[in-house]
Order: structure tokens, then sequence, then C-alpha cells
């Protein structure tokens, strides 16, 4: 288990360790970087400069592209996919809030109740990964099935009424429903939720809990003054690690939602793959990816752990 | 009250356990209903239990051949992934350098930018290069998304390593290349090796990144995309069973010898 358990969340603070100093071979660091870094910048930094000028592109198909700095593509694209991008972030909003309120019980199981139980457990989170994660999300399809027991039980228990008070729902059907695509959302993002939040939680001394109860506080005291303060850092990371994807998402809204859920992700999916309208999908990911550059700067600054990046 | 309060000790442990369920209950479907015999195209209605799928798992035209090419691909993605990202782990560790954040940045970006984003811009950067889409865009597609990750574990290993065991190495006059071999490399084998199961796991359940930049090339992932429009062969479910099986015996296999290992020590 040690080597699974001891990959850290990959938003882990980089702590300052020493650093001895080199005598010979000033350019070796140099030499180690250059094939990785010069693959980042040419596959990954230098594609989004293309993405960039084909989003200021006009022409088609057929007579080719040309950069014409049209930024008008801009402001179309938005007025006319903007219900899809406020879906998306109240979709991945609404996913990442149920992740951390579902995760945490768990991660705190494991990190302080489980005790021999706890590699099992571990185990469990981790090993549904290595099942494709489209076989799992159809298998959604199967729970969630018209007049199902999951349906069933929810309709009997009324929870299917505040649902579609809500819009989230529609009649006594869950499947092709917001509700069915966040359900996906949540159960598909939720490793992701649940292992930093346990790496964080891992490294809280368990004297500070007895010193906590010495001073007379309740559990919940203890939870709220101590626990969770010190597992910021995990929250952190956590809810980042899955309002990101789940925003850019495309698959559950595809397979477990109907055309009424479509994110901005199926936007992107369609405008490149079967339209082929590259200017308008290309000025889409843009807005996409500076939205969540913008967000993901703005939450680390006010959480106040710089550290992580 | 001895029940309200056992309760109030164990709500953490239940809502626990309630998201453990929710977390298998996927698998546990997927396990069942591969042995199904559905009635029409799709398998997602149970009818009647039967061995027909295991017995032929390769029985629907294409499926294994998607299943080789994923592997293929998640084999030397694995494989480039964690050679390039191994290296600049040892270099933000052992090294001080120039331009120290601007690496940092670069690496910590395709973590998080959602994959639509590259996927999308990754293919105008192939679009405009006029690139033949297939087999060898989607493996550098991989190994540039997998590189992020193998680094991360890598460093955490790496950090934590004693630096006087390489000092000691060296006053014991091991050249740069044996410390390296004899000493630094030993060490980190345990964040090597999770950074490649990793960037494996990665590659191989990679679907949107896949699905711009593969052209006519179909993976596994883009075989289960594709029967969910035509209809699902029961043999998705096996093998779906079949791949949590071993990842489960593997880990388990693995946990035994590192149990034995550690005691042989003390």
């Amino acid at each position: 288990m040690s080597t699974l358990t001891e990959a850290p969340p990959p938003l882990a603070p980089d702590a300052p360790g020493p650093k001895p100093p080199r005598r010979r071979g000033r350019l070796t660091p140099y030499w180690l970087l250059l094939p990785g870094i010069l693959w980042l910048l040419v596959f990954f930094a230098l594609p989004m400069i293309y993405q960039a000028s084909t989003s200021v592109q006009t022409g088609s198909l057929e007579e080719g592209y040309e950069v014409t700095w049209h930024f008008a593509t801009y402001w179309d694209a938005l007025s006319a996919y903007w219900p899809q991008f406020v879906r998306s972030v109240l979709y991945a909003g609404t996913a990442t809030v149920l992740c951390l309120l579902l995760g945490y019980p768990l991660a705190y199981l494991i990190a302080f109740r489980a005790g021999r139980w706890r590699n099992l457990i571990m185990i469990l989170v981790i090993a549904p990964f290595f099942t494709s994660f489209l076989i799992r999300t159809l298998a959604w399809k199967t729970i969630l099935a018209d007049g199902g027991p999951v349906v069933g039980a929810l309709n009997s228990l009324h929870v299917l009424d505040v649902t579609s008070w809500l819009g989230l729902t529609a009649g006594d059907r869950v499947l092709a429903t917001p509700l069915a695509v966040i359900c996906g959302l949540t159960y598909n993002f939720l490793p992701f939720m649940i292992l930093p939040l346990y790496t964080s939680l891992e490294r809280i001394d368990g004297r500070l809990h007895e010193a906590a109860g010495d001073l007379y506080a309740r559990p919940w005291t203890t939870f709220r003054k101590v626990t969770f303060p010190l597992s910021m850092p995990g929250v952190v990371s956590g809810t980042l690690l899955t309002f990101i994807p789940a925003a850019g998402d495309y698959v559950n809204a595809d397979l477990l939602g109907s055309t009424d859920t479509r994110m901005v992700g199926n936007v992107i999916q369609t405008q490149f793959l079967r339209v082929l309208d590259y200017p308008t999908a290309a000025a889409l990911s843009f807005i996409l990816m500076a939205a969540i550059l913008l967000m993901v700067t703005f939450y680390i600054r006010r959480s106040g752990t710089e550290d992580l990046v | 009250m001895p029940f309200v309060n056992w309760l109030k000790r164990n709500l953490v442990v239940l809502a626990g356990l309630f998201t453990l369920a929710y977390l298998l209950l996927p698998n546990i479907i997927v396990t069942v209903f591969s042995f199904n015999k559905p009635k029409g195209r799709f398998n997602y209605e149970w009818q009647q239990f039967s061995l027909d799928a295991w017995k032929d798992p390769c029985g629907v035209s294409d499926l294994c051949g998607s299943l080789s090419v994923s592997l293929q691909i998640a084999f030397w993605a694995t494989l480039g992934a964690t050679l390039l990202g191994a290296l600049i782990a040892f270099a933000l560790v052992r090294y001080r350098f120039r331009a120290r954040g601007a690496v940092n940045s670069l690496i910590f970006l395709p973590m998080a930018m959602p994959e639509v984003v590259m996927a999308a811009s990754l293919l105008t950067l192939f679009l405009n290069m006029g690139a033949q889409l297939g087999f060898w865009t989607i493996l550098i597609a991989h190994i540039m998304f997998c590189l992020s990750f193998v680094v991360t574990a890598v460093k955490a290993r790496v950090m934590s390593m004693d630096p006087k065991l390489e000092e000691a190495a060296r006053d014991l006059y091991a050249g740069p290349f044996q410390t390296f071999v004899r000493v630094t490399l030993p060490i980190a084998a345990p964040g090597i090796a999770a950074g490649a199961l990793l960037a494996f796991a990665l590659s191989f359940d990679d679907f949107i990144i896949t699905n711009f930049n593969a052209g006519s090339t179909v993976t596994f992932p883009m075989f289960v995309w594709g029967s969910a429009q035509r209809g699902t062969p029961v043999q998705i479910n096996v093998i779906g069973t079949a791949m949590f099986v071993v990842a489960v015996l593997f880990v388990l296999v693995s946990m035994a010898v590192g149990n034995r290992r550690s005691r042989q020590k003390a």
C-alpha cells in the first residue's frame, strides 16, 4: 500500500528542503530539465498560443482561416452559449460541495477511526480508478433507471418533489435531468476530494484532540476549532481538484443528461469535432481557461495557501 | 439513551461508510451485469444469469483491438512520462537554478487546466501543423498530461530523502553516476513506482484528450463511448470487472510483499 498512499495530492505544498550546493556541473539541472520542459512547452504552452490565435481567425474550412483579429467571435460565443457556462459553474459547484460533504466523513474515518481496516478502505477508494470511468458512469444509468429501486425510494420519501420544485428533476424521472448529471459528477470526482483531505487529516497530531478534550471542548467544538482549520490545505486542494475537472467535463452531461443539461464542455466538443467551427470552439475554450485560472488564483489568494503552487 | 449516544459517537463512521457505498455501488453493478444476458442492444436492465460474455470476452468486433491499442499507449506513455518527469523532479529538488518559479508553474498548470481545454488547444496545434491524427498524437498528448503527476510523486519522495546519504557516498569516492545509481535511485524507487502507476492509470483511462486527438484510432475508453451510442456489449463489463479484480489483487500482493520485507528487516 505504501506506494499508493504515499502518492501525494498533486497540489502538495512545496516544503523547503535542504539543498546542498554543488561544486561542479552548473549546467546539470538544465540538462535534466530540458527534455521534459521542452515537451511541456511544445505540447502544452504552444497549443495555448495556437488556440488563442485560432479564436481570432475568420474563414471557412474550404478556403482556410486567416487571423483577422475578429474579437466579435468572443462576444457571439458568449451570448449564444452563456446558459451552458452558467450551468457548468452551477453543476460543478454543487458537485464540489457534495464531494466535500460526502468525502470529509470518509477521509476522517480512514484517518482516525479505521484502525486495522485503514489500508483496506484506502484500496477500496482507489481501486475503482482502475475500471474505466466511462463504464462506471454508464452503471449509473442502471442505478438511476426509471422505476428502479433508487428512484422508487426517492419518490416515496418525497425527495423528488423537492428536487423537481428546485428544477433538478422532472416528474418521477432522475435520468436525463440535472440531478443525474450532478450525481455523476460528484461520483466521478469524489476520490480527488478524499485523497487530499486524508493526507492533511493524517498529518494532524492526535495529542491536539486530547488537549482540546482536556480543555473541556465537546467533540463538535474540537472539530470546528482544531480539526477542520488544520485540514484546510486538504479542503482547498480537494475543492480545486474537484471543481476544475467537473467544470470542463462533458461525459456526465452527455451520458446521464439530456439536451437541456449541456455544459460548456459539450459545446466545445461539438463545435470542434462535429460542427468544425474552430474559431468559436477556440474562443469558448479560451474563455473557460481564463475563467478557471482567474478563479484558481483568487481562491488560493483568499484561502491564504499560496505555497500550494 | 444508549442508542442515541452510540449513534452520536459513530455518526462519522456511518457517514463515511455511506460514502464508501456510493463509491463502490457502480463497481458492484458493473460486476453483476457482466453476468447478464440482455434482450436488446443495451445492457442496462437485468434479464437473466449467463456466463456467455466471460467465455468469449473478445466476442465483440474491435473490442480487444481497442484494448490492445490502449495498453500499448499506456505502456509507452508511462515510460516516457516517468523518464522525463523523474529527471525534472531530481533537478527541482537537488539543484538550485534560475527560472525555478517558471518551471514550477509550467508543471502545475497542466494539472489545473480542464482536460477539454488542453484537448482542444492541442488539436489546434496538430491541425495547424497538418499532423496525421492517430497513435502518435495520442501518445504525445498522454505523455504531456501524465508528466506533471509523475513530477509531483517523485518530488515528494526525493524531498524526504536525506542528502547526507549522497554526501556519504561521495566521501567514499563514489563518482556522481555511481552515487546516483547505487544510492539515489534505490531510495527514490518507491516514488518513481507510484508516479509510473499513476501515469499508467491516467493514460489507460483517459477519454477527453484522446477523443479530440485520436483521428480514427480507437482506444478502449473510446470504444466504450461509442458503444454508449450504438449498444453496450456485456463484454465491456467483463473487462471492467477483470481490471478491478486485477488492480485489487496487484495492490494486495504488493502490500503482502512489502509487509514481509519490513518484517525481515526488523
